[in-house]
């Protein structure tokens, strides 16, 4: 039986913005297991950001999370509900057991001070290190870590010294600064060109084997998805609509968007004659479509579809899905 | 075939401007040549800032070349003035990556479509129904018509950058990553829409991109380019069966496939190639590629390898299939 790290359970994030409440993900589940990679897949704005954000409460006004529980299992056998804990004490533990890697390294970095004082800060922050000098001094072994060439010299630069897959790479070594059991990598190569994407997925492979860490992974691209995950969760319009294995989900979707999805994909492997476009588009999230929020694109929409909302059902072993065909 | 465009030895460099003086140049585009046939889509691809961008604007004459010549349907694109420049500026055009910025905020998509057309002179008899059978190829209808572009989607908006286009009845069009910025689902059917286009009027492509599953998709030949250089061009079906050159390889071996298990087969075949592409400031001598190609011999330090043809219209410029 796999372990379960965190179980996510009934996960909602509202935005109070002047346009009207934002209902931006609503009563999301999914449990995430040891050792394994993770993926969280959907369109732009489908709620992808927003849910790992919400894992460790980093949601920032006007958002809040309005409802759910995220139990995290330690490695001492307990259990903590992370959306109970207080500011301090999800501080402990975000950026240190459970940490990111943002999709924008120039966000995530800041332009004034030098790379190695930005890893050496990320664990002075969290006390493994005593000072900004001793965590200098290891964020060379950080930068070899990630495979930056000569990371003696590499450790002064600033972040316009380096190139955007180096930049990238310098946000991992941050991010696995404390060896964190979860690492959520958000879409971590999507500002990438394909050959150092491949060179960051192979990389967050390599450190997720050697430091035993789980990763949940935030893409858009299907490819990505297919090569580097164990476990999908589809998600469309804030909600999760099937959740499976990478076997499960790529050779028998169940749902009709997941479907759909697979086939707008072009692989460039295979000689495609007519790519299937999903009709419409994705629905503003402040009044979502009643019932199915895919109904009003779906070709088998009926009647309970509209009134209806459908929840998670596992049909085979591992395999959910929320949709009123099965 | 009918060539429509010829373009040889194309050249743009960028200067980098030092404090007094000009401190060197951004080799851009560095001696390129291809020929696009008529109704064919070819693809450019390669990775970010290897000059696909440039390659395309040089060739519409928005930014001039530095050397080279760009003929369309046999008159070189550099001598054109007057109502020949015009009618060029009419039958060439141009699609951009981003849907935002290309349409302006304080016209209604009437007034986008028409102002071109009135501009080129074209006769309209009826503006509205002429504008509504436009947004109905591209699958808008008369419903859109007097909106702004804030109103819509980013595939909505590229539709309407679509119809602007088609209004002035062009030859050949620049695609700059047309779909780059969309969502999958909505890119396949602004695809689909291209595709019916061109089956429709003819229309010639040339379609730039970095998404190597949307170019196979797009593309009848395609050119593949590496720090400013044209390093393969050839038929799509025989470049992605049988990729000659090393960076081509490469390049489609690092591709994750939206397919599990042939993402496991190619995977474990996959050479990850250490490296990043250098600048093209001071681009490596020889063949570009050398300080990352495994195959590098000595001639690949200190000469540039020719484009030869290795099978039937399948070139390379590799000096593992030329003799030096
Ligand atoms: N600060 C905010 N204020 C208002 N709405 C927000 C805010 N942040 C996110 N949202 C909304 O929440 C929804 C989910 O956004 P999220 O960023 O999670 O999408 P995503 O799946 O990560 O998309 P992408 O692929 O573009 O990164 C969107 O509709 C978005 O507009
Ligand atoms: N106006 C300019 N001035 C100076 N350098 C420029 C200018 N335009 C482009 N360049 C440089 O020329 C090179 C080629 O740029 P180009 O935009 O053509 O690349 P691209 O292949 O389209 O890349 P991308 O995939 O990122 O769009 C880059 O190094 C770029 O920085
Ligand atoms: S619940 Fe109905 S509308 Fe939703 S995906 Fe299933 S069939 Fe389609
Ligand atoms: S010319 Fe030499 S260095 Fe260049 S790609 Fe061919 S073998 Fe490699
Ligand atoms: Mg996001
Ligand atoms: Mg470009």
């Amino acid at each position: 039986m796999p372990e379960p790290i965190l179980q996510v359970r009934n996960l909602t994030v509202h935005f109070y913005t002047y346009a009207g409440i934002v209902k931006a993900i609503e009563k999301v589940s999914f449990d995430v297991y040891k050792g394994e990679t993770f993926a969280l897949v959907g369109e732009t704005g489908c709620g992808k950001s927003v849910t790992s954000r919400a894992l460790t409460q980093l949601i920032e006004s006007p958002g809040r999370i309005v409802e759910g529980e995220v139990l995290y299992y330690r490695d001492d056998g307990s259990v903590v509900d992370l959306l109970k804990l207080d500011e301090e004490q999800i501080r402990e533990i975000r950026g240190n057991e459970i940490a990111y890697i943002f999709q924008d390294p120039h966000a995530s970095l800041d332009p004034l001070y030098t790379v190695g004082y930005q890893i050496a800060e990320a664990m002075e922050v969290h006390e493994k290190v005593e000072s900004i000098k001793e965590g200098i001094k290891k964020a060379i072994d950080i930068l070899r870590a990630v495979l930056i060439p000569d990371p003696e010299r590499r450790v002064k630069n600033y972040p316009h010294e380096l190139s955007g897959g180096m930049k990238q790479r310098v946000v991992i070594g941050i991010g696995i600064a404390n060896n964190p059991k979860i690492l959520i990598a958000d879409e971590p190569t999507t500002a990438l060109d394909v050959t150092v994407q491949a060179q960051i997925l192979d990389l967050i492979n390599q450190l997720k084997e050697k430091y035993k860490a789980t990763v949940i992974l935030i893409t858009h691209n299907l490819g990505v998805v297919a090569e580097t995950a164990d476990r999908v969760a589809v998600m469309y319009a804030g909600k999760i609509v099937e959740i499976g294995s990478v076997d499960q989900i790529f050779k028998n979707p169940l749902h009709p968007y997941t479907k759909g999805l697979l086939k707008a994909v072009p692989n460039p492997m295979t000689k495609i004659e007519r790519l299937e476009a999903i009709p419409g588009t994705v629905p503003n999230l402040i009044t979502p479509p009643s019932g199915c929020r895919f109904h009003p694109r779906c070709p088998f929409a009926t009647e309970v579809c509209k009134r209806k909302i459908p929840e998670l059902k596992e049909l085979e072993d591992g395999h959910f899905v929320a949709c009123h065909l099965y | 075939m009918e060539k429509v465009l010829e373009v040889k030895h194309l050249k743009k460099y960028f200067p980098v401007k030092g404090l007094f003086f000009t401190k060197g140049w951004v080799k851009a585009v560095d001696d390129i040549s291809f020929e696009i046939y008529k109704g064919e889509t070819f693809g450019l691809v390669g990775e970010s800032g290897c000059g696909k961008t440039t390659t395309g604007r040089t060739i519409l004459r928005l930014i001039e070349p530095t050397a080279g010549e760009i003929l369309f349907e046999g008159k070189n694109v550099m001598e054109l003035k007057g109502d020949e420049l015009k009618w060029f500026r009419r039958k060439a055009q141009i699609m951009f990556q981003d849907p935002y910025s290309s349409l302006n905020p304080r016209q209604t998509v009437f007034e986008i479509i028409m102002e071109p057309v009135r501009f080129h002179g074209i006769e309209v008899n009826d503006p509205e129904e002429f504008v509504i059978n436009l947004l109905k190829s591209v699958g808008l209808n008369e419903m859109h018509l007097y909106r702004y572009p804030h109103e819509f989607s980013g595939g909505q908006r590229q539709r309407i950058a679509l119809a602007r286009i088609m209004a002035l009845k062009p030859e050949f069009i620049v695609l700059d990553e047309p779909t780059s910025a969309l969502d999958v689902s909505v890119q396949a059917n602004i695809l689909n829409t291209l595709k019916d286009l061109q089956e429709k009027h003819g229309f010639t492509y040339l379609f730039i991109s970095h998404d190597l599953g949307v170019v196979k998709y797009m593309s009848h030949r395609m050119g593949v380019m590496y720090l400013g250089k044209l390093v393969e061009v050839g038929p799509a079906d025989k470049i992605f069966e049988n990729p000659l050159h090393p960076y081509t390889q490469m390049l489609l071996s690092a591709i994750p496939v939206p397919d599990p298990e042939m993402a496991k087969e190619l995977k474990a075949k996959r050479k990850i190639i250490k490296g990043e592409p250098p600048s093209p400031i001071n681009p490596p001598a020889g063949c570009r590629f050398h300080p990352r190609c495994p195959f590098a011999k000595d001639v690949c330090k200190k000469e540039e390898p020719p484009m030869v043809e290795v099978e039937k219209d399948h070139y390379v410029a590799c000096w593992l299939y030329a003799k030096s």
